[in-house]
């Protein structure tokens, strides 16, 4: 059987390689792709732990993170389609109208 | 066997992850988020939780990738891809990144709570009825909250999406 910190130690590995994307890309299409890999490492660890302690609540939280990620991914990509129609482009650093 | 399975899902998810950040074309990088999403539904189904691992293929793979590769296409991308990747200068994030990765490896190898390697025995039964009895009845609540809340953003995004009048 596979320990529980493995699955503590992938969601360690998909939290930090998703960190990278949001801090370090600037594109972004892939900041909000690496936003979903940060839920998801989180989604593993409430899995595993759900799993490994018996309890249902660790499945229930993952299905209402995944909820809130499809109406975050949903609002997120309306707003950048009405961004991109106002001013064209991808980069984060150009997009800095509301820094006041 | 069960560990050969986790190693195999766990390393293609993890290359999958990087192929996500480091793709400098960001249709690379839906795809590779697709096949990460694939891979952690497969862990889903180790960690016996078959309908987390369905609802994950039907959302996310189903419904936000769709999404996500209809806004590449709508919206040019040509530009994005020729843009100098992974900027210079940005010690501090990079730092904070390794700071962060170190913690939490140390923190888990270190204590000893994670080291449990055999799940609780489950008292028989179906899972899946015990799990939506649970979601129908003690958190009915936060349930419906959810629901509201994939309506006020499916309303958004249309608003928000949509071209100006006039």
């Amino acid at each position: 059987m596979v320990p529980l910190s493995w699955y503590i130690l992938l969601g360690v590995v998909l939290f930090v390689i998703g960190a990278a994307g949001v801090l370090l890309r600037r594109n972004i299409l892939v900041v909000l792709m690496s936003l979903e890999l940060l839920l998801n490492s989180v989604n593993i660890n409430f899995i595993a732990f759900g799993r490994y302690y018996a309890d249902f609540r660790g499945q229930i939280f993952a299905i209402f993170v995944i909820a809130t990620t499809a109406a975050e991914v949903a609002v997120a990509l309306g707003i950048l389609v009405a961004l991109v129609r106002n001013k064209a482009t991808l980069k984060v650093d150009d997009v800095t109208v509301m820094k006041g | 066997m069960g560990q050969g399975f986790f190693l195999l899902f766990a390393a293609v998810s993890v290359i999958a992850a990087l192929t996500v950040v480091l793709a400098r074309n960001p249709v690379h990088s839906a795809l590779a988020l697709m096949a990460c999403f694939l891979q952690v539904s497969a862990i889903f189904v180790l960690l016996g939780a078959p309908l987390l691992a369905v609802i994950q293929i039907f959302v996310y793979v189903g419904a936000i990738m769709v999404l996500f590769l209809f806004v590449i296409m709508m919206i040019d991308v040509r530009e994005a891809v020729l843009q100098r990747f992974l900027p210079g200068g940005n010690l501090p994030a990079l730092v904070l990144l390794v700071l962060l990765g170190v913690e939490m490896l140390v923190l888990v190898l270190w204590s000893d709570r994670f080291s449990a390697t055999e799940p609780v025995a489950v008292q028989g039964g179906d899972q899946v009825r015990a799990l939506s009895t649970a979601l129908f009845a003690d958190y009915l609540l936060p349930f419906e909250i959810a629901s509201v809340i994939l309506l006020a953003a499916l309303v958004g995004a249309i608003i928000l999406a949509r071209k100006e009048p006039g």
